[in-house]
């Protein structure tokens, strides 16, 4: 018994291709990934909202359940930053922040049984496809991978300066005689470009994993589901803040070493 | 893996929003709260400890001042007692004089009044034995002649 968005009777080909079509807008590279970003938008403002009522009613004298609940998180991501990134906070801090809550949200959308959505979004506004974890869609991990590459360069030349970054990646790791300078800017380009795309990829790979999964177990008979479907569920509650984490931890290590001289 | 620029694009804006929202308008609140509590708390345990030290030291003042009364009140009980001690030598020794005078005083009227009485007796034996003598002479000597006589005797009686 299925009823995904896929017409009944459907084979489990089409069912599984179904879930993994996303609903667009637009033609070939300026295609808009519309569930993507209406999810991730949503739950990145609900973020906001929800901190910010924390922040505005925050007191020293009494904090309630809920600032406490808050501060409990900020303290944790104000240490986990201390920790390995020794330079000013006030950027870093906040950015870690919104990394890990970010994407810890993305990977919740994960439990959503994967066809409650597609299935709603179709009887309220007849929307063919649906894919509701962002973290799934290679897209977003990349976005948020890229801003990090972008922050690492950033934070290389405010470290180092322009000239200290420049010489850093003509002379090193090999020496900084000439006939070295191509070995050397080319190991350092890879080495800069490995940082983004296994930051996005081990994000994507791990939900897009586990999301597939989810489908393949749903189209197993409705009374077997709960038994693969609990236990995979139960072992992604691990993963879904696991990867927040690692991809919060990994970005604060990354621009702790563009940061520091080494 | 379908790429999309534009998703890629807007994932990228919005995360540059939310983390300038975060770090303007949330951060800054929680962890300025989060440090002014701290300080409160350092300053409540400074201030618990300073108050300890004083009410150690208001306790040893109350001490010394308890001592120094007490000491202060033995005195004053001492004093007294010898200031009674005094009085009452001294209300006996007054009342001792006032005896004495009031002995000596009784003393002299006792023997003003034996005196009177031994003159009157002096004189009554005198007449007596005149009249005696009268008697036993009859009317041979004469009274006036021999008063003279007759009082040195009565003197001497």
């Amino acid at each position: 018994m299925r009823f995904g968005v896929a017409a009944a009777g459907s084979s489990p080909t089409e069912y599984v291709s179904h879930h993994l079509e996303h609903l667009t807008i637009g033609e070939g590279l300026w295609t808009f990934h519309v569930d993507t970003l209406f999810f991730s938008i949503v739950l990145g403002a609900g973020m906001v909202f929800v901190f910010w009522l924390a922040a505005r009613r925050a007191t020293a004298e009494n904090p309630g359940k809920f600032q406490n609940f808050v501060e409990m998180l900020v303290d944790f991501i104000d240490n986990s930053v201390r920790e390995s990134f020794h330079g000013p906070r006030q950027f870093v801090a906040p950015l870690a922040m919104t990394i890990f809550v970010w994407v810890l949200l993305w990977n919740v959308m994960d439990l959503v049984p994967v066809d409650y959505l597609p299935l709603l979004a179709n009887a309220v506004f007849g929307l063919e496809y649906l894919r509701v974890v962002p973290s799934a869609d290679v897209n977003a991990p990349f976005a948020l991978s890229l801003s990090v590459l972008a922050l690492i360069i950033i934070y290389s030349v405010k470290g180092k300066g322009i000239g200290g970054y420049g010489k850093e990646l003509l002379f090193h790791p090999f020496g900084s005689n000439v006939f070295l300078w191509p070995a050397n800017i080319v190991l350092n380009v890879v080495e800069l470009i490995a940082k983004p795309v296994s930051l996005a990829m081990r994000l994507f790979g791990n939900l897009y994993a586990a999301e597939l999964i989810f489908i393949l177990i749903a189209m197993l008979p409705w009374w077997l589901q709960f038994i693969p479907g609990g236990a995979w569920a139960i072992f992604h509650i691990l993963v879904v803040p696991l990867q927040a984490f690692i991809f919060m931890t990994l970005t604060i290590v990354y621009l702790s070493l563009a940061y520091e001289e080494h | 893996m379908d790429l999309s620029l534009g998703t890629l694009i807007g994932q990228a804006g919005t995360f540059l929003v939310l983390v300038l929202v975060t770090m303007k308008y949330v951060w800054p609140p929680l962890t300025e709260a989060m440090e002014q509590r701290r300080q409160k708390i350092a300053e409540g345990l400074a201030q618990s400890d300073k108050a300890e030290k004083r009410l150690e030291k208001a306790e040893a003042e109350a001490e010394q001042i308890i001592r120094d009364a007490r000491a202060r009140s033995g005195e004053i009980i001492d004093q007294a007692s010898k200031r009674g001690n005094e009085i009452v030598e001294q209300a006996k020794q007054e009342a001792i004089a006032e005896r004495d005078r009031q002995v000596s005083a009784a003393e002299a009227d006792i023997k003003l009044a034996v005196n009177q009485a031994r003159e009157t007796l002096r004189e009554r034996m005198a007449e007596l034995t005149i009249a005696g003598a009268e008697r036993v002479i009859e009317q041979e000597l004469d009274a006036d002649r021999h008063r003279k006589l007759l009082d040195k005797l009565a003197a001497e009686l």
